[in-house]
């Protein structure tokens, strides 16, 4: 038996312990490589643990992302030459997703920046954290300083229950409840200044919040003290987030990706749409405007056999796209894919095929989110 | 009956000239929940180490390799309406396929359970 493997394979390098290695260990997690880390893809097992933070609340560790603080005169002038952002509409307290493009508008990374005092802060993937910062560095102007909190942790609270768990424990200058999706503010937990943000990649409502890593297994032990809370892994949170339609970086969105191929035409900001003035804008503006000759699309597989990274999609001999995600989804008990496909063949209700290992499988476009989002965004 | 094991942890039970092969409790701890089993056809030669049948837990593919060569002669019918068979009982009803022995002294070459054990404690 063995892996055909989808993951990240890193075993040559060496893996750096995030602040929760042992709490994770304690806990009967098993850890594998990803990112140059080593983190809990399961506890209990994928299923249980994605159910859980559907209906209840999960704990997941993201500390292996980078959160970098920019700040410096003239400060979003340069990052919006950087970034495809209106920074001009993100007041404090706010947070809003991003891209990172390359000159020709192909996706370095995703994002997301919040606006603080006096500063920016940003939330970039794990395996794309070291790019990330080289290629700031290179664009931002000498006199922008860029912090990288690399003695902070991340951690994600997700799920219908997780505002009633941490509302327990959370204080600040107003209450918890005053949050809603996309919004964030300094509170305290066991004593300890984190910021908190309403935000995930599960789809739930939930949280993310940014405190120091020696306050990590504290913090981590509090919440999983409540009730409604259980550690989760990356398994899970791929299942989840693939759920909720949202891209993972390195597979859905790379440098051969468009943001607007990707449905991800949100991440240009209105103004920036017609000004332009950062890296891509002249393909970015020109696919606005034309169209792209293919999408980014969810798939429902007829059957119980997933279709996998780099499965062909094919409508009829022709071949119009691969799949970028894709496995089982716990929720619909149904496999359900991400691919690229040919515009003319992304209609939503089209009948394709995708070929795994020789068989063809039926798959419907089919509309995303496949699990609805359950943002909180106010009573 | 004997039983055999594989280093890539499935195993194989003789009984006459029938073997019954399965991935063992470690594999299907390692694996998680799965979702569907692929398969031989019945009548396919297969050969030893080679692919055989696929697992697709929630997370990836996984291949299960033939531990010895013979020709397929049943499948677990059970294993469509209930691929979760693997995850709760390995080593018994959550069998994959029969096949006949083409080279008995293939055997000779697996581990016992006191083997595998060993094995699977250096893991």
């Amino acid at each position: 038996m063995s892996d055909h493997d989808t993951e990240d394979h890193l075993e040559d390098i060496a893996l750096e312990p995030l602040p929760l290695d042992a709490w994770h260990r304690a806990r009967g997690a098993r850890m594998v490589p990803f990112a140059g880390y080593e983190m809990p893809i399961q506890y209990e097992g994928i299923v249980a643990e994605h159910n859980w933070t559907r209906e209840s609340a999960g704990l997941f560790d993201v500390s292996h992302m980078g959160q970098l603080v920019l700040s410096g005169p003239g400060l979003d002038a340069a990052v919006e030459a950087v970034l495809p952002i209106d920074l001009s509409t993100l007041k404090l307290g706010q947070q809003r997703y991003s891209l990172l493009l390359d000159e020709n508008g192909g996706v370095l990374d995703d994002l997301m920046v919040s606006r603080w005092p006096e500063a920016l802060y940003l939330v970039v993937n794990g395996a794309t954290k070291w790019d990330d910062m080289g290629t700031l560095r290179e664009a931002l102007p000498d006199d922008i300083t860029m912090n990288y909190l690399d003695e902070r942790a991340l951690l994600a609270l997700q799920g219908p229950k997780a505002a009633d768990a941490l509302a327990r424990h959370a204080t600040g200058e107003y209450p918890l409840s005053a949050l809603t999706f996309m919004k964030f503010g300094q509170f305290k937990l066991a004593g300890h200044e984190v910021t908190i943000a309403r935000a995930g990649y599960t789809g739930e409502d939930g949280f993310e919040i940014s405190l120091p890593a020696e306050a990590a297994a504290e913090v981590a032990d509090l919440l999983c003290a409540e009730p409604e809370v259980k550690p989760i892994g990356l398994g899970a949170r791929d299942s989840l987030r693939l759920e909720a339609g949202l891209p993972l970086y390195g597979h859905d969105l790379s440098p051969e990706t468009s943001p607007i191929e990707a449905g991800l035409t949100f991440g240009i900001n209105k103004r920036r749409r017609t000004e332009g003035g950062y890296p891509g804008a002249e393909r970015i503006n020109r696919e606005i405007v034309e169209g792209t000759t293919r999408k980014w699309v969810g798939l429902k597989l007829e059957g119980r056999l997933p279709a996998r990274e780099g499965a062909e999609v094919f409508a009829g001999a022709e071949k119009i796209g691969t799949v970028t995600s894709g496995g089982f989804s716990p929720t619909l008990q149904a496999p359900i894919a991400m691919a690229y496909v040919a515009s003319d063949h992304a209609a939503i209700g089209t009948q394709i095929e995708v070929e795994v290992r020789g068989k063809r499988l039926a798959a419907t476009v089919s509309p995303t989110p496949f699990v609805p989002h359950r943002y909180y965004r106010g009573s | 009956m004997p039983r055999y094991y594989t280093d890539e942890h499935e195993w194989i039970d003789v009984e006459d000239d029938v073997a019954t092969v399965g991935i063992t409790e470690y594999a299907q701890s390692q694996l998680g929940d799965i979702v569907f089993v692929e398969l031989p056809e019945v009548g396919a030669m297969i050969e030893q180490g080679k692919d055989a049948a696929v697992v697709e837990s929630v997370k990836a593919a996984s291949d299960v390799y033939a531990p010895i060569t013979g020709e397929v002669t049943e499948t677990n019918g059970a294993l469509e309406e209930d691929p979760s068979l693997v995850n709760s009982s390995p080593e018994d009803a959550g069998w994959f396929f029969k096949m006949t022995i083409a080279a008995p002294a293939e055997l000779d070459k697996l581990m016992d359970e006191d083997g595998y054990k060993a094995f699977v404690e250096d893991l």
